[in-house]
């Protein structure tokens, strides 16, 4: 250690970064001041564009060309880490201070071997020869618990599974010993299950390193986890801090209280409440007023907000706020206790299915991406779909839809068997299936107004012309709470969750069936989020559609499904009532997918079903059962033969060799002493 | 790479950023098409008159480019020129463009064998360097502009393709198009109405690069004498005509080499402004 | 990595294939009557019909084509009308030397535009970049016979100091002949180096801005060591690529270059071929320069494979 250890390790002090943009000048982070002690872990929160990692860059005196550190200071070890030298600056670096990121795909060099990456921290920061320094890169990567760290160190990235890259970007921050390190969303772009490994590996981690941490997410719930205290930031300001205790127990801020609310807890049902959104969009930080950010948005604003801007202010003992009514803020759940209006229940047994898939399977060359489906949906039903990244989820929904017509098995619409290719079906067929996509940015064609874009879809869908296809247009954009005049708007002019109410309502077009919703809030902000979800059940109560719902998010699909499916690399393994398939007996891979959803609430998180391995490609599928390679209760039969479905009786159905009352048993065991609560992600997933 | 207090600021003014060469390659350009719309009445004299009392003349206020061996004026021809290379060149990048976007439209829309097998013969034809390709056909199918017309697109079309196919499979994956096909749209609206206006930037850069080569195809043609045949007065083929006089009246090459480096620079400049104009 | 080297070569087989194909069509089916192309307009048609007769012409355009093929491959390539030699050692000799211009041109073109690439990248936007994007763009096209002329003027004639023929005298000493090749090689090195040095520069740009690149920085390596350890690595691999395209632009410079500087080569060859309608002879210089693209492009793409652990490895994506 360099600095005297009883300073503060960082301290940010009324730190202003600027970014010069085209036109004009934005304060991406402006006045922000905080102290993080050695050895302590601080959360940062906030939705996207509200500055984070313009913070974390600036800790690492990193910012991109355009972008300035205009005011303020940014102190490490007590010394300005914007007056160092280029030498200087680099021991801090790397030695120092360390940083992992979001995105493993690219942060590894893709033309060196990851044990060369690693070991090269060690002969630069530790003075360690080429020997030594290989020994030491494989000794951390054993520390980080990566499989076979032996025949990993000889690997190029390319060869490594998205969570072991993050390990070894993870190994090689740790590799100096800094005093800090900074991670940027460092699960965001991984599957629950990974993500629950690697920040086990962090809580473990702490334990042994003195190491403090800046973490920043947009999942409350793994800030919880991780972190000791948290600050949230709103509009490039930190407008609350505080211990983790304080601020999840008793929010001091009407922005904090309401991203709580914008959340479903894990076992919320769409019957029980409806989410509470939050108004409005967030500030353009390029023309900002006098007044408080939020007053736009804020629920127990007055008149003092709209001429004033409020500074941080004390609202505990160690709870600061940006409010000047901090001690007002509803508590969360206040303003969002609204009944919902009736969810309409849908028959699932009766009649014939409105869709229904046979056997359905696609495959490319020897990779089968989706095997053997069978599947039926009911008029006005929804149906949640959940697995990895991988496990064919999307895939299915293309076939459904006819954009990749299947290789094996049948669709059948009503009872009704329809083409394979969506070129091949009725106009009526066509009609009745619609979809929505997940990335805001790609669903609309950027060079067409929202009038064509919607015109056109009125026009082949419902083949309504002239003057009665623009009224058509307007209703629909009225549906989707949109205001008529974006008719006239390009979709560079719109929102991420605008562009998502256009997606929408272009799918509403032809009065469809059944709308397929794959990862239709991904993309977005939790606020954005719940507003969506809203739309979504107000729009089902006036068409009777049904639902196909793809998520990654447990909570969200629990809220809004009727019937869950489970899938494992191109197989459904579990099918059932949605509350049926969140209680034991569960398929052991839907066991470990629900330990891994990051818990709220202060008991010590319980570890999750560690999946080990990655899941295997879809060409180097396994015999016998699917997940055989990765299931913790595998043995011999399940090497062998595939597994047969059990009926755990009201239509859920379990694919599995273990016997329902077995599996019963210990997944009760193990869930009993645990209190289940909601993932609180407020941000967005990339 | 790390920005410190004082390595930021004084960036130029992002907004009107390549205008400036933009403009002053178009300037240089409209130049050109100006002289050579009113050659006529610009040149001092008509560009074939022969004049064996002025043979070989160094610039002189009565000839100010001076004259070839025929006595012809330098100054004349060269602006007559001009008509030549200013027809054939944009003809040229048009049709490549239209045949470039419909092959690299269909190629990235249709896919799989058909992409492989279209793509395989026009991997094929960019195999040949373009003036070989070129000066093989023109061999067969007999110098004159429609010709050289004809083969310069027809040699530049593969290459535009490749530059759209590309742009195209991009937004071709995007979920807008996957919406177009969930209403039923057919190929045509979709390669069209979707995907051409989203293929438009990088298509017009490639067509003003293009005009560039464009320039530089007809006017080596010219040189080797299978572009234009004389006596027209076409830049190229007076480089090559007077080549024999580099030592003893090199204004006879300098100049014609100087008006083809002078449009060549121009559309270069306005392609580069260009650029820098549509992509942020 | 065998099966990348295997379906490399396969795909050069199917290249020249079609190219050949090209070639044949070209020559064969396009409207124009051989015989009258080689007769000129004025010879009486019953000496046009003897020579297509001769030629075969009137056989079935796929027979014509084996036949063709089967003599290509056993190096039978026709005899040439205007020389009255065969075609095939006609080639080879003066391929050769044209390989002495374009391999000196390489050496010198490929070091200058990568180490200037490399160099504006790592400034980008500095005074340096700037002046060198813009006339390298600016100049890109240019005609290798303008610069040429600019080149001989200047240097040939107004400095008088270098020779402006290619071709050396018999006998001359290293010095001279590298003395006749400055200007033919300075005018390939001109033809191609705006785009060889813009696409380095624009991969360069991109490693620089890559996550792996900050990875690098942020781990406190000095500026030269994320250059040489990180980054350059994964910049040159594109250009790599881009050096085995250039070798067709190389090729097609070297028509004029060589017919500008008179020098005997394979380019004042095709030319002399294409203005006299010898056809056995402009066919079988087509066939032998795509042979040499096409070997070039072959050699950039198994270099490539080989400094790409990707495709060493035998897996491309997965
Ligand atoms: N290089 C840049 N130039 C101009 N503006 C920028 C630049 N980088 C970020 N911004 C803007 O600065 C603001 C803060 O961005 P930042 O990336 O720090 O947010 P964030 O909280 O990390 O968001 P996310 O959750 O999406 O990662 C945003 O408005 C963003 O658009
Ligand atoms: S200061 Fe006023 S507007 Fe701002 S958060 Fe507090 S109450 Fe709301
Ligand atoms: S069948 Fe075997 S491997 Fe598959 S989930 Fe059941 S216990 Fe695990
Ligand atoms: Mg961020």
């Amino acid at each position: 250690m360099t600095a005297s250890s009883t300073g503060p390790l960082l301290e940010l002090d009324n730190v202003t970064i600027s970014y010069q943009r085209r036109r004009d000048r934005v304060d991406a982070v402006r006045g922000v001041s905080l102290i993080i002690q050695p050895g302590e872990a601080y959360g940062l929160v906030g939705e996207s564009g509200c500055g984070k990692s313009t913070l974390a860059m600036a800790v690492m005196r990193h910012l991109p060309r355009n972008g300035i550190l205009s005011g303020g200071q940014v102190l490490f070890e007590d010394r300005d880490l914007f007056r160092l030298n280029q030498a200087e600056l680099r021991r801090v670096r790397g030695g120092r201070i360390a940083m992992v990121y979001q995105n493993p795909e690219s942060a590894l060099n893709p033309t060196l071997k990851v044990g060369e990456q690693v070991a090269e921290v060690f002969r630069l920061h530790r003075a360690l020869r080429h020997r030594p320094a290989a020994e030491a890169a494989l000794d951390m990567l054993r520390k980080v618990r990566i499989a076979e760290p032996d025949r990993v160190v000889g690997l190029y990235p390319y060869q490594l599974s998205g969570g072991m890259r993050q390990r070894v970007v993870i190994a090689m921050a740790l590799a100096a010993d800094p005093a800090l390190l900074v991670l940027d969303e460092p699960t965001t772009a991984l599957d629950a299950t990974v993500q629950a490994d690697i920040l086990d590996l962090f809580t473990d981690l702490r334990g042994e390193m003195k190491a403090a941490i800046l973490f920043i997410s947009h999942n409350l719930a793994v800030v919880q986890q991780v972190c000791d205290r948290i600050g949230v930031m709103y509009g490039g300001e930190l407008i609350e801090q505080g211990t983790v205790a304080e601020v999840f127990k008793r929010p001091r801020h009407p922005y904090t209280a309401a991203l709580f609310d914008c959340i479903p807890d894990f076992g919320v049902r769409k019957s029980d409440r409806r989410l509470a959104g939050i108004a409005g969009g967030v500030p353009d930080l390029a023309a900002l007023g006098t007044a408080c950010l939020y007053e736009p948005r804020c629920l127990i604003s007055r008149q003092l907000c709209r001429v004033e801007h409020p500074d941080l202010m004390r609202a505990g003992s160690r709870h600061l706020s940006r409010c000047f009514f901090h001690a007002e803020t509803p508590a969360p759940g206040a303003a969002a206790r609204v009944r919902p209006e009736a969810v309409p229940v849908p028959d699932v047994t009766a009649g014939i299915p409105l869709l229904s898939l046979h056997g359905v399977g696609r495959r490319y060359g020897r990779a089968h991406i989706l095997k053997d489906i069978d599947l039926e949906i009911a008029p006005g039903e929804t149906f949640g779909l959940v697995g990895e990244s991988g496990s064919g989820k999307s895939t299915l929904a293309k076939v459904i839809s006819g954009l990749v017509p299947p290789s094996a098995g049948t669709v059948a619409l009503a009872g009704e068997r329809v083409a394979g290719q969506v070129g091949k079906r009725t106009g009526r067929q066509r009609r009745d299936v619609q979809m929505v996509f997940q990335t805001p940015d790609t669903t609309l064609n950027p060079r067409k107004k929202v009038a064509s874009i919607l015109g056109r879809a009125v026009r082949v869908l419902a083949g309504l012309g002239g003057k009665r296809k623009r009224d058509r247009s307007s209703a629909l954009l009225g549906d989707v709470q949109l205001p008529v005049e974006m008719l006239r708007a390009t979709p560079d002019r719109l929102s991420g969750g605008q562009r998502q109410r256009v997606a929408i309502a272009r799918a509403f077009a032809g009065d469809p069936r059944l709308v397929i919703l794959d990862e239709p809030t991904s993309a977005l902000d939790v606020s954005v989020q719940a507003s969506i979800l809203n739309l979504l059940l107000d729009l089902q109560r006036e068409s009777q559609a049904a639902y196909l719902f793809i998520s990654h998010d447990l909570a969200v699909v629990r809220y809004l499904s009727d019937r869950i499916g489970v899938m494992y690399l191109g197989e459904l393994v579990e099918v059932g009532p949605t509350e049926r398939v969140f209680r034991p007996p569960f398929h052991p891979y839907t066991q470990a997918l629900i330990a891994a959803v990051p818990r709220l609430g202060g008991a010590a998180p319980e570890r999750p079903v560690s999946l080990d391995k990655p899941a295997p490609g879809p060409s180097e599928r396994p015999e016998g059962c699917p997940f055989q390679t990765r299931c913790p209760r595998a043995y011999d039969r399940c090497r062998a033969e595939a597994p047969p479905w059990r009926d755990a009786g009201e239509g859920h159905m379990i694919r599995c060799w273990v016997a329902l009352d077995a599996l019963e048993a210990s997944q009760s065991a193990a869930l009993k002493p645990r209190r289940v609560q909601a993932p609180l992600p407020i941000g967005r997933r990339p | 790479m790390a920005v410190t207090l004082t390595e930021a600021g004084g960036r130029r003014r992002a907004s009107r950023r390549g205008v400036v060469p933009l403009a002053v390659g178009l300037l240089m350009i409209l130049v050109w098409v100006v002289t050579a719309l009113g050659a006529d009445w610009i040149a001092p004299y008509p560009p074939a008159d022969i004049d064996f009392l002025a043979i070989s003349q160094p610039p002189s206020p009565a000839h100010w480019f001076g004259t070839d061996q025929l006595g012809r004026d330098i100054l004349s021809r060269v602006i007559h020129g001009g008509t030549y290379v200013l027809t054939i060149a944009p003809a040229a990048t048009l049709l490549g463009l239209g045949l470039g976007a419909a092959i690299g439209l269909a190629t990235a829309w249709f896919g799989s064998w058909f992409d492989e097998a279209v793509m395989r013969v026009l991997d094929a034809v960019m195999a040949f360097p373009i003036v070989i390709l070129a000066m093989l056909a023109l061999t067969f199918l007999g110098a004159g502009t429609g010709n050289v017309v004809l083969v310069i697109g027809l040699v530049f079309a593969p290459l535009i393709a490749r530059t759209v196919r590309a742009a195209a499979l991009v937004e071709a994956r995007k979920e807008y198009v996957m919406a177009a096909q969930l209403r039923g749209e057919g190929s045509l609206h979709i390669m069209a109405m979707e995907l051409l206006p989203n293929v438009r930037g990088p298509l017009i850069v490639e067509g003003t690069v293009r005009l560039g080569y464009a320039v530089f195809t007809s006017a080596t043609l010219g040189f080797l004498g299978l572009g234009v045949q004389p006596p027209t007065p076409d830049w190229g083929l007076m480089v090559s005509e007077n080549q024999a006089l580099l030592t003893t009246a090199p204004w006879t090459v300098l100049f014609p080499a100087l008006a083809i480096a002078w449009v060549v620079v121009a559309i270069g400049l306005a392609a580069d402004g260009l650029k820098e104009y549509l992509e942020p | 990595m065998l099966r990348f080297f295997g379906r490399r070569l396969l795909l050069l087989g199917v290249t020249l294939v079609v190219a050949s194909v090209l070639i044949f069509a070209i020559t064969n089916v396009l409207p124009g009557d051989v015989g009258r192309i080689i007769l000129g307009p004025f010879a009486p048609q019953d000496a046009v019909a003897r020579l297509n007769a001769e030629l075969g012409t009137d056989r079935p355009i796929v027979i014509r084509y084996v036949d063709w093929l089967t003599g290509v491959a056993r190096g039978d390539w026709g005899r040439s009308y205007a020389f009255d030699t065969a075609v095939f050692p006609l080639v080879v000799e003066r391929l050769g030397r044209s390989l002495t211009l374009a391999v000196s041109g390489l050496v010198v073109l490929v070091p200058l535009a990568v180490a200037a690439g490399v160099a504006a990248a790592r400034r980008e936007g500095g005074i340096f970049d700037r002046v060198l994007s813009t006339v390298s763009l600016a100049f890109g096209a240019l005609p290798e016979f303008v610069t040429g002329v600019f080149l001989i003027l200047v240097f040939g004639i107004w400095l008088g100091a270098l020779p402006i023929q290619a071709l050396p005298p018999d006998g001359a000493g290293p010095l001279t002949v590298i003395a006749h090749l400055v200007l033919p090689v300075g005018c390939l090195v001109l033809l191609l180096f705006a785009y060889l040095f813009r696409m380095t520069r624009a991969s360069m740009i991109e490693a620089l801005a890559a996550d792996y690149t900050r990875t690098a920085e942020l781990k406190g390596l000095p500026q030269r060591t994320v250059i040489w350890h990180h980054v350059l690595r994964n910049a040159l691999l594109p250009t790599i690529t881009v050096i085995g395209a250039q070798i067709g632009w190389l090729v097609g410079g070297l028509v004029v270059v060589e017919t500008l500087f008179k020098y005997p080569g394979i380019g004042s060859l095709i030319h002399f071929a294409a203005t006299n309608k010898d056809i056995p002879l402009l066919v079988g210089c087509s066939l032998a320069i795509t042979f040499v693209f096409a070997l070039g492009n072959l050699a950039a793409d198994l270099l490539y494979a080989i400094l790409n652990p990707r495709v060493r490895h035998g897996r491309h994506a997965h």
